[in-house]
């Protein structure tokens, strides 16, 4: 992973979020990706959402594996700790730092390639344990480091750049993510800023594995006619179902919405989501009616997005296992030793 | 005449399932009672029901703990394998059979004695329900072998009453079929045989105990609270027993919540990438393992290797390669765990020799882990890790403190003017590292990737020469802070020796002991971690002949020896043993004495 630092100017006036940082301390490294990738919109749309939630740089662990999504992590936010793993295995990396210290803030960025072939397994784990992550899959559909194979998410029928055409299916992490049992399964597009930030909020307070697929055209092997995962492909296929709102639980709710258009959603922590619903009878907190609605317009050739599916109630890893509220890596050693005595007991059994 | 008083081995040959696995521990327990040295072998399958299994008792009042070659007496209660069975009694031994059914054709031996009990027909004479006839008939011949090798009832029937504390209404119809044994033996046969038991010493101070259960005490007190595993055998038991002590030690008192995390991986992959992860998060993580696992988790080895991650994995080696033989032991795993992963890598490795030393080794493998930055094996194996050792009782230091290396607070790094990971500010190849969660100034990125001293990423050449370098330095400093071997010095000046590391250690201090009266003398060093310090190359250096004992067909540890000492191959005649069966005293002494032969016929 390329690596070039930021300059990191002061300009006078710039705002400060609520623990007196600016946007600018949410940065990261100079991205070394190809001009235009979707990813570095991503990046920006992450700066953006961290500043406003005024979570404190150092509580962030950030992850990833292998690959052009896999570098991104050194782009946002230099005061927390990263962790580039390898290739697939990010989600079992950041279960173990969430085992050890619960208390951190997880942003893990996979690509599809990642997660949805040699990571299958473990992005598939990491939903059933419902780790308490923001999973974040930044989706071309192509292999771009090794230069333009198709991915596991190419649909069929997309051609490559050099005329080769995907025959078999995509798999969808979201519509995977449902039926794996997850808590949390939304969709962006890396272009749509607007509805990209509060998602990302949403699932940053999200008491689980939140799955954010992002669309994110490869501008150098991706983004030709015949690409399903190209710009322009997108822009004319995108169909904005559900968008949301994210309302911290310091801040009134002051927006009001009308019933049935509008439908709030309250995190475990007092924080709110609003879902504005494209279409009035669609229903974010049914598994199956989540499922029906993306197979029907996934065979119209629809990209569906916005928060498909969310059940905050269900529990993560911690609540499962009834791990200690302290987090383990902060318990102190004559917490967790029982002793000489207790050693001498326990042998009284082996004699 | 085989075996005499306190120094016999009994062997009992069983059907997986039917269990023989508490009539077992009974004979066991109660030799250990008696104040006779006693250690127990599981021989089973990798089967959960129906195939042959045994299980092999050794008393030794010398306190032999290894396989000695002999079985004095066979129960040979499974069909299946008699012949097998008949065919292993030493002469001059016993067998002892369910005469129920007889086998008159199949008993063509006359240097041994058969003796036929009827143990089925009497268990169905007074137990009506077929389970309890079928739990019952192997009690009965724990009852039988009481009569016949002074096993003390009142021992056993003390022992009853503990095992069944809950549910005293077991106690009279185990002890009724001991009585059925032991009364049919003292009707029908000469009691005592001349292999048999006599209370001896006192074994107060002693305990019984497998390895795996050892190893996870030793993780309870070393600290650590993530264990990730995927269940492979043999060394399942290990975070079975770690669970179990953490709900017994690891509960908060107030609350009930657990101080600990354990996770069923998806795979020994996850599972690595997990210890990884929680290490890196300021935790004491671990895996156990056994080897097809280590294959599967080389990548992250080689990764928490090159971006100095403290790990610790447990490997308790089984039969290889492949698949191999996952119920059976041996010593396969010295050169996948040395050099684990792609690359140039190469890790430290701890060999404990019994369930002692796996308690003391899980404790060591976490300072070193944390102290050198770097993945730690514990390299144990079925033998050790599920087979019952009498060892003395495992003590603790209350003034232990758990050496978390070199890690610097929030407080610490206000103090210095910027943080670099990977940069050796002390001289000893060791850096500094930080935990997430603390300090914005702490913040480092860990990759796999080339990286320079500061933590930046590089592809220039000196860069990446200059970490990998450093990496060997540490690997100096590592050298002299593994434990040291154990040096056992023959009673005559000597130029030979012998090398050999974990569980083959009782098999070589009798070997030794057995050539000793036959006026062959040898120095004995037992290798206990690698990197090799400077102990073992003086051995080395101060012996003409040093011959390598050890538990596979490539004699892997006597490799190691060759590429990391000046040591000459010629000297080092290897002495192995690798069919699956913890080694015999026997094979080492008449490996030692043929080659005697062969060097005094050159």
């Amino acid at each position: 992973m390329t690596y070039i630092a930021k300059p990191k100017i002061d300009m006078p006036g710039e705002r400060r979020n609520e623990i007196g940082l600016r946007q600018r301390d949410y940065e990261g490294a100079l991205s070394t990706l190809c001009a235009g990738c979707g990813h570095d919109s991503i990046t920006a749309a992450i700066v953006q959402a961290f500043w406003e939630l005024a979570i404190p740089p150092e509580k962030v662990i950030k992850l990833s594996g292998i690959g052009c999504s896999s570098k991104t992590p050194a782009y946002f936010i230099s005061g927390a700790h990263g962790f580039n793993s390898v290739h697939g295995r990010m989600p079992s990396v950041a279960t173990g730092a969430l085992a050890g210290n619960r208390d951190l803030v997880c942003i893990a960025v996979s690509g599809d390639g990642d997660s949805l072939s040699i990571g299958f397994g473990q992005f598939g784990h990491a939903v059933r344990r419902n780790i308490n992550m923001l999973y974040i899959i930044e989706n071309n559909g192509v292999y771009g480091l090794t230069k333009g194979q198709f991915s596991a998410s190419a649909d069929p029928g997309s051609k490559a750049k050099y005329g080769e055409v995907n025959r078999m299916k995509a798999i969808d992490p979201v519509a995977t993510t449902i039926a794996l049992g997850g808590s949390f399964a939304a969709r962006s597009f890396s272009g749509d800023r607007e509805q990209l930030v509060p998602l990302i909020k949403a699932g940053l307070r999200h008491p689980g594995c939140a799955v954010l697929d992002v669309v994110s055209p490869c501008v150098t092997f991706n983004d030709h006619v015949g690409s399903t995962k190209s710009y322009a492909h997108t822009r004319e296929h995108y169909y904005p179902a559900v968008h949301t709102d994210f309302i911290p639980p310091s801040k009134e709710i002051k927006a009001s919405y009308d019933e049935g258009e509008v439908m709030p959603v309250e995190l475990h922590d007092g924080s709110r989501l609003l879902l504005k619903k494209t279409d009035a009878d669609y229903d974010p907190s049914s598994r199956s009616a989540a499922m029906r609605y993306l197979e029907e317009h996934s065979s119209q050739g629809q990209v569906v997005t916005g928060l498909l599916f969310i059940s905050p109630d269900l529990p993560e890893m911690h609540t499962i296992s009834g791990t200690a509220a302290q987090p383990l890596a902060r318990t102190a050693y004559e917490d967790l030793n029982p002793g000489q005595a207790a050693l001498a007991e326990l042998q009284k059994d082996l004699k | 005449m085989t075996g005499s008083v306190n120094d016999f081995v009994i062997k009992i040959a069983t059907v997986n399932g039917t269990g023989s696995a508490s009539a077992n521990g009974l004979l066991m327990k109660a030799l250990f009672r008696m104040g006779v040295p006693v250690t127990g072998k599981n021989l089973f399958p990798s089967n959960i029901q129906g195939l042959p299994t045994w299980y092999e008792v050794r008393a030794n009042h010398k306190g032999y703990m290894s396989r000695s070659g002999r079985v004095d007496v066979m129960v040979a209660m499974n069909a299946q394998t008699y012949a097998k069975d008949l065919a292993e009694v030493s002469p001059g031994g016993f067998l002892i059979y369910d005469s129920t059914w007889p086998r008159r054709d199949m008993m063509d031996r006359d240097d041994i004695t058969i003796l036929g009990v009827p143990l089925a027909a009497m268990c169905n004479e007074h137990f009506s329900v077929a389970r309890i006839r079928i739990l019952m008939k192997n009690i009965a011949y724990v009852g039988v072998l009481s009569a016949l090798m002074g096993i003390d009832r009142n021992i056993l029937k003390t022992l009853l009453e503990e095992t069944f504390a809950a549910k005293p209404k077991l106690v009279d119809g185990n002890l009724q079929a001991i009585n059925l044994g032991y009364q049919y033996a003292q009707e029908h046969f000469s009691c005592p045989l001349p292999a048999r038991a006599e209370t001896m010493g006192d074994n107060s101070g002693h305990i019984l105990i497998d390895g795996n259960s050892a190893a996870a005490l030793g993780c309870v007190y070393a600290g650590a609270t993530v264990g990730a595993w995927y269940p492979i055998t043999p060394s399942t038991s290990l975070m079975d027993a770690f669970q179990g002590y953490c709900n017994r030690f690891r509960k908060d008192p107030e609350t009930g919540e657990n101080r600990f995390c354990i996770i069923q991986a998806e795979d020994e992959l996850a599972a690595a990438g997990m210890v990884l992860g929680a290490s890196w998060s300021g935790a004491r993580a671990f895996t156990p393992t056994s080897g097809p696992g280590i294959s599967l988790m080389s990548e992250f080895i080689g990764f928490a290797y090159y971006a100095e991650i403290p790990s610790v994995f447990f490997d308790v080696q089984r039969v290889g390669p492949s698949t191999g033989m996952p119920t059976r032991t041996q010593q396969c795993d010295v050169m996948l765990c040395a050099f684990a992963s792609h690359g140039d890598t190469r890790h430290p490795v701890l060999f404990p020799a019994d369930p002692s030393e796996c308690f003391e080794m899980a404790v060591q493998a976490f300072d070193l882990a944390e102290c050198l930055q770097t993945p730690v094996f514990v390299l144990s194996d079925l033998d050790i890790g599920m087979n019952d050792w009498m060892i003395p009782e495992l003590q603790w230091d209350e003034n232990f403190k758990p050496d978390r290396g070199k890690v610097l607070d929030s407080k610490a790094l206000q103090g210095i003017e910027k943080f670099h990971r990977y940069l050796d500010v002390d001289g000893d190849g060791i850096p500094y590292r930080t935990y997430p969660g603390e300090d914005p100034k702490g913040a480092y990125f860990v990759r796999g990737s080339g990286h320079n001293r500061y933590g930046g990423y590089t592809e220039d050449a000196n860069e990446y020469q200059d970490v990998v370098d450093r990496l060997l330095v540490k690997w100096e400093t590592a050298r002299e802070r593994v434990p040291r071997p154990v040096l056992r010095k023959a009673a005559k000046k000597t130029r030979f020796g012998v090398i050999a590391y974990g569980s083959s250690d009782g098999a070589v201090n009798e070997a030794l002991d057995r050539l000793a009266e036959q006026d062959f003398h040898a120095d004995y060093l037992r290798i206990r971690a690698f990197p090799f310090n400077t102990d073992v190359l003086d051995f080395l250096d101060t012996h003409d002949t040093v011959f390598v004992v050890e538990q596979n067909r490539d004699a892997q540890l006597r490799s190691l020896l060759i590429i990391e000492t000046p040591a000459d191959d010629e000297n080092l005649p290897p002495v192995l043993h690798y069919n699956g069966m913890p080694i015999p005293s026997s094979c080492i002494e008449q490996a030692v004495l043929a080659y005697l032969e062969q060097e005094a016929a050159a």
